[in-house]
């Protein structure tokens, strides 16, 4: 707050009003609702739900098939995390050095951020075409009989790839804007200490970057785990079979094609849980940031 | 030779430096080009050969086929209804998200008011659940106030979370205390406030959260495909499904003007980006911090 606020007392009330609203509509009452709804057991009728207690939870700790795709997600995230982190890691450091160009490469390699992700599954569906696609005739020159929607590894290798070219923009923007925040003095004083350039990143460059890496650590595991619903979505061209999946997808999957609204609200609230641990990491880290510069 | 050979590997490190981003360019570029490129052939080539290296002569027919032909793959919705649809939600979204948080922002930044802080943590909590987790009862929620297939049901649940009422509250606090207490002794009132200085003077950061907001808005896929049932409210990124089902489907040889239709879907927000990536690197490296 402003030391030199305004006193008036209806108009922020009107202000926020708006706000508060949404989010109490849209926000507390269905997260409560998903609360409430976990421990009870919806009648698959709809005519009425029974207290069940934590049976809800305990079901998707015993159930096999939840392990396995919880499984499949950390996997999967991080897959997605290391490879777009690092590929983005390195155009940045690239495009952080060259002197002629350095826009046209921003652009040309920034602008996949604005494609939606089941329009990038979409591009998937044609690399990966079964009889065509460049990148299964591909993979079938080094023997790897790939199947896309068919076999669950060709289908979960498609997956990560569509999902890491999509989060390069993300990364290779926070990385660059990273590497030029850091000051001239420092670059060139690092010049006159290390000859080699590889030296010079892993001992100066890396270490000055790691609060942007952290935070962007949390980025793409969120992306990871949420964002990433559409191309799953394409990709499997709406046949679940025995597809890899996230667990974001169970949830879609179980609420609203399943009709297990209980289970469906269990999972909603795990995932609650796992998010909220996230932040609560990602703030510490930001505390520590605050602290370092 | 001790002279020239510094000079020499700083040159082929400026080779192997432009080879990467050349080569980081192409993996970037080469999938939504090659698509495009794609678009301008008939159905019967694509299905048979996959993806097209050169211009065919049907680009013009299949982009007016996926724009203005209706049943091509959604029965009764065509490609321009599709796209009012994206920029109504894109736009609609940006717009209600930035006035509504600007509103919230001034509120919680410039007023003394005693349960300020509580407002503000109760915004700020929104921030730590993405709507892919709340998705069910959110549903549920929507379908009991009766708001499936309206723009109301669409593009209000997405503005309930914080993201950009901590962004105004961040830029807010940055502003000078002194342009307000200026602006009291000058005998101005807090709307006259907010409307004449402080709005003028978030310009900038108004345009950067527009761009992301309007992406973010355009983009969305599992909510529209939940709460529109109707054919009539599809997106086009929320039409991508038919799309996917009528491309891996071979009873409906629609490619050229699938793929026509996915380019349309990706051309709005991907020319913003490009040409007011300024605003847009701005407003994504500081907002999301």
């Amino acid at each position: 707050m402003k030391r030199a606020g305004f006193t008036t007392v209806w108009l922020p009330v009107a202000l926020l009003l708006p706000q508060l609203m949404i989010i109490a509509i849209f926000f507390y009452w269905p997260a409560g609702w998903a609360l409430q709804s976990s421990f009870y057991l919806q009648d698959p009728f709809g005519f009425g739900s029974t207290f069940v207690g934590v049976d809800n939870y305990t079901d998707l700790t015993n159930n096999g098939e939840y392990m396995r795709i919880a499984w499949f997600t950390v996997v999967y995230s991080a897959l997605v995390t290391f490879f777009s982190l690092s590929i983005a890691l390195l155009l940045a450091v690239k495009a952080d050095n060259v002197i002629r160009g350095a826009k046209s490469y921003r652009t040309l390699l920034m602008w996949v951020y604005a494609i939606a992700p089941p329009v990038a599954g979409f591009l998937g569906i044609l690399f990966f075409d079964q009889r065509n696609g460049p990148l299964t005739v591909f993979f079938q020159t080094f023997g790897w009989d790939f199947k896309l929607g068919v076999n669950y590894n060709s289908t979960a290798t498609a997956m990560v790839m569509v999902a890491v070219w999509k989060q390069i923009p993300v990364n290779f923007i926070f990385f660059l804007s990273g590497l030029q925040s850091i000051p001239r003095a420092v670059r060139e004083a690092a010049m006159i200490d290390n000859r080699s350039a590889t030296g010079r990143f892993w001992q100066v460059t890396f270490p000055l970057l790691a609060p942007t890496a952290f935070f962007l650590l949390i980025i793409n595991i969120t992306y990871a785990l949420f964002d990433t619903f559409g191309i799953i979505d394409a990709l499997m061209k709406g046949e679940p079979g025995n597809n890899p999946m996230t667990l974001v997808y169970k949830v879609y999957l179980d609420g609203f094609r399943g009709n297990d609204l209980g289970g469906s609200s269990a999972q909603s609230v795990i995932l609650m849980v796992l998010v909220l641990l996230l932040t609560v990491f990602q703030f510490r880290l930001i505390e520590r940031r605050i602290h370092y510069t | 030779m001790t002279q020239t050979s510094p000079r020499r590997r700083i040159r082929w490190s400026t080779v192997s430096d432009h080879t990467i981003l050349t080569l980081g360019a192409i993996l970037m570029m080469a999938p939504p080009l090659l698509a495009f490129i794609s678009a301008s052939h008939d159905a019967v080539t694509i299905h048979r050969e996959g993806i097209q290296l050169g211009f065919g002569d049907q680009l013009g027919t299949n982009f007016r086929k996926a724009m203005f032909e209706k049943g091509g793959f959604t029965q009764t919705v065509d490609g321009t209804l599709m796209l009012i649809n994206s920029l109504i939600l894109g736009i609609g979204f940006a717009v209600g998200k930035i006035i509504i948080s600007m509103m919230a922002a001034y509120a919680i930044v410039y007023f003394r008011l005693r349960f300020a802080t509580l407002a503000f943590w109760m915004i700020f909590t929104t921030l730590l659940l993405p709507l892919e987790v709340r998705i069910l009862p959110s549903y549920e929620a929507i379908q009991r106030l009766g708001l499936t297939n309206t723009y109301t049901g669409l593009i209000v649940p997405l503005i309930a979370s914080a993201t950009g009422t901590f962004f105004f509250r961040q830029f807010f606090m940055s502003v000078p205390e002194e342009l307000a207490e200026a602006a009291r002794i000058d005998g101005a009132g807090p709307v006259k406030f907010f409307i004449d200085i402080l709005v003028p003077l978030s310009r900038t950061m108004i345009a950067a959260i527009f761009i992301i907001m309007f992406v973010f808005g355009w983009n969305q896929y599992l909510w529209p495909t939940l709460i529109t049932t109707d054919e009539s409210f599809f997106t086009l990124v929320r039409g991508i499904k038919q799309i996917v089902l009528s491309y891996t489907d071979a009873q409906i040889p629609e490619h050229g003007q699938a793929l026509a239709l996915a380019i349309i879907a990706m051309l709005p927000p991907v020319l913003i980006v490009v040409f007011f990536q300024n605003w847009f690197v701005k407003g994504l490296t500081e907002s999301d911090k």
